[in-house]
């Protein structure tokens, strides 16, 4: 048995994030339908299914980055942070360069003081002179993080957090996910990888077609298929989804 | 806007061949500008054999000779000559490439002159020989020898029709004549009519000679009136026509001004368009455009921002240009601000093109591309002049050029350079248009910049 990382906040608390109705359509293609759930505080949410079923746009759509055709997404209790899947980060500028450049957009009261705050939290204190594109796939994901985080959001949103990075970055990336999340931060993840969903979300939304399948413990999802699928919650996932025609 | 611009600044300090080649290019521009406008025109090399002898070279005319050798140094004076000892080895160096052009004249070619100068008979021929593989190279030494053989023609009418005229006048006035080395004294018309006058004169009224004399007379009067005037009617055949040149346009941009203000357009277009296209097109490489605009920049503002660096920087290096070609073309430099004016306005419009080319080709690469394969047909269109084709073919540059900002930019600044016609104020407008046009162009393409 995966050891599995609960959150400390419940999910009947204040939710942080609301979503409802979220929909989008490019031209005749439904991308997503109808999208609604709920995030507390702290909450850990990921966001699973097969490709194309519409994981990023879902996000884009929670980050602003993409207008809803319908529906709305909305924060309740703070700022919504976002990590796109890609670094978004000026690789022939420095790590501080980067973190001010973006603390002095956000507006942010005391830019200085939050790049030496998120450098500290991202651990590349030692690297803040060096240009990004001399760092490490993990180290830029964590400078792409930690440019979320910059204006303190009570959202996290990341898209495919850990899909360039090899096992060691990945469970260091977890680690500080957890961090933040233990602080308060709800997060919202969307992964290929549907173990990373089993031991670090409280809960998985599954995207089918742009439809929500399944919102739920991912044990919840498990029992939906006991019987058929074999131990692991991959196998789960996998029965969950040909029993759904996907 | 500020720090994005600080930000674009960095990126550009740290990327320093790029910023050496937009440094350097509009500057080697204007190094070559100023020596190709301030060097003498090259000779071509030309392969000369001729087939005449030394000394053999004379034409007799009358009681005159024209010598054909001071008019092929003439003609030398315009190339550079390389001798030949055959017309085959003439030919054998312009096919080597020793020489551009071969000119082959024959043994015979005084006698020929020499025929149709008495008789009118033949046509004096020396043959040319030109290599085809460079048509530019081909038609340098085509238009070198003709335009020297031109006045070399003109030169020997000339002296013929001098020698017609002087002999005319001798029948006409009398004078002294060199034949075969002996000085003969040759009467004229106007003495014979003197000397027949006083002849008439002393014979008595009723003398059967008198009527024949008085023919005489008449047609001495009619031949002395025709050839007074044959003097300057057969000097004018060598000249016939003169044109006199008339501007109707006022000030004429000078040609120097116009290769200067062609030079700097071209500077300015290259920089602007790259720099306006890649920086627009590096935010998305970067993945860092969906970052900014989820409410830290506004779309519109990011765009101000790539056409206020981009046409800055342009605009500078252009000054820059336009200052070292200065050294070698005289420029007024009394209308500096509107050099700043018509390069800062031509530097909006471009910039405002580059960012439409980076929205929609969304690529650094791609739009680096894009902005090069455009700007080259954009400027050559540009400068064909529309008298110099077809109607259709006129009306489709004209839409052309009215739909890119070269030919008005270099409207613009050719005027803001020279002073000259037709003013500044249609295509600073023109350009601010355009401007607008390419900036909602831009604006548009930013939609689908986010959606990967």
């Amino acid at each position: 048995m995966q050891e599995r990382y609960p959150s400390p906040s419940s999910a009947e608390a204040v939710p942080a994030l609301r979503v409802r109705d979220l929909t989008r359509r490019f031209g005749d293609r439904v991308a997503v339908q109808e999208v609604s759930f709920e995030l507390a505080a702290g909450e850990r949410l990921a966001v699973i299914g097969p490709n194309g079923a519409g994981k990023t746009t879902l996000l884009s759509m929670l980050a602003g980055v993409l207008a809803p055709s319908g529906g709305e997404a909305g924060e309740v209790t703070g700022r919504i942070g976002w990590v796109p899947q890609q670094p978004a980060v000026y690789s022939k500028l420095s790590v501080a360069e980067n973190l001010r450049l973006f603390a002095r957009l956000e507006r942010l009261p005391d830019p200085e003081a939050v790049v030496e705050e998120m450098l500290e939290q991202t651990g590349l204190g030692d690297r803040r002179d060096e240009q990004v594109s001399r760092l490490s796939g993990g180290n830029q994901q964590r400078l792409n993080i930690a440019i979320g985080l910059l204006s303190h959001p009570s959202v996290l949103l990341l898209d495919e957090p850990s899909s360039a990075l090899d096992p060691r970055q990945r469970e260091r990336l977890w680690e500080f996910i957890l961090g933040l999340s233990r602080q308060g931060t709800s997060v919202v993840y969307s992964t290929h990888n549907v173990l990373e969903a089993d031991r670090y979300a409280d809960r998985v939304l599954v995207l089918g077609d742009g439809e929500v399948l399944f919102l739920g413990r991912p044990s919840e999802l498990a029992a939906t298929v006991s019987g058929e699928a074999g131990p692991d919650f991959e196998g789960a996932f996998v029965s969950f989804l040909r029993a759904r025609g996907h | 806007m500020r720090w994005l611009l600080v930000k674009d600044l960095q990126i550009l300090r740290r990327s320093p061949l790029l910023v050496v080649i937009l440094v350097l290019y509009p500057a080697a521009i204007a190094l070559m500008i100023g020596f190709a406008l301030s060097s003498p025109p090259g000779k071509p090399k030309v392969a000369i054999y001729t087939g005449v002898k030394s000394g053999h070279g004379k034409i007799h005319f009358g009681t005159q000779q024209i010598d054909v050798s001071s008019y092929a140094r003439e003609l030398f004076s315009s190339i550079q000559p390389l001798p030949a000892r055959s017309a085959a080895q003439a030919t054998e160096d312009v096919r080597d490439g020793r020489a551009l052009a071969a000119l082959i004249i024959p043994a015979d070619i005084t006698q020929q002159l020499q025929a149709m100068l008495q008789g009118g008979n033949g046509n004096p021929t020396v043959q040319l020989v030109l290599n085809s593989r460079n048509p530019l190279e081909r038609n340098l030494a085509d238009q070198a020898i003709q335009a020297r053989v031109d006045q070399v023609e003109q030169a020997v009418s000339k002296k013929v029709f001098r020698l017609v005229v002087h002999d005319l006048q001798q029948v006409l006035n009398g004078g002294v004549v060199n034949l075969l080395g002996q000085n003969v004294p040759l009467l004229g018309l106007r003495n014979v009519r003197t000397i027949v006058d006083g002849t008439i004169q002393s014979l008595p009224r009723s003398s059967k000679l008198l009527p024949a004399l008085h023919q005489v007379v008449a047609f001495a009067d009619i031949a002395i009136e025709g050839l007074a005037f044959a003097g300057p009617e057969i000097g004018t055949i060598g000249t016939p026509l003169t044109v006199q040149r008339i501007d109707l346009a006022g000030r004429t941009t000078p040609i120097a001004s116009y290769a200067v203000a062609i030079a700097a357009v071209v500077s300015l277009m290259f920089v602007t368009l790259l720099l306006a296209a890649g920086l627009l097109a590096l935010e998305r490489s970067e993945n860092a455009y969906s970052r900014l605009v989820r409410g830290l920049v506004s779309p519109e503002a990011l765009l101000g921002e790539k056409i206020v660096l981009a046409g800055a920087a342009a605009t500078l290096l252009a000054l820059v240009l336009a200052a070292i070609v200065s050294i070698f073309v005289p420029l007024e430099w009394s209308r500096f601000e509107l050099w700043v004016l018509a390069l800062g306005v031509s530097a909006l419009a471009f910039a405002a093109l580059g960012v439409a080319i980076g929205g929609l080709a969304r690529e650094v690469s791609t739009a680096s591309l894009m902005a090069f394969l455009l700007s080259l047909p954009v400027a050559f269109l540009a400068l064909v002049p529309g008298t110099a084709v077809s109607g259709g073919v006129g009306t489709a540059l004209d839409v052309v050029s009215f739909a890119f900002p070269f030919r008005a930019g270099l409207q613009a600044v050719g005027n803001a350079f020279s002073g000259a016609a037709p003013g500044m104020a249609w295509p600073l407008v023109h350009l601010l248009v355009l401007a607008l046009a390419f900036g909602i162009l831009a604006r548009l393409a930013l939609r689908r910049f986010a959606t990967q």
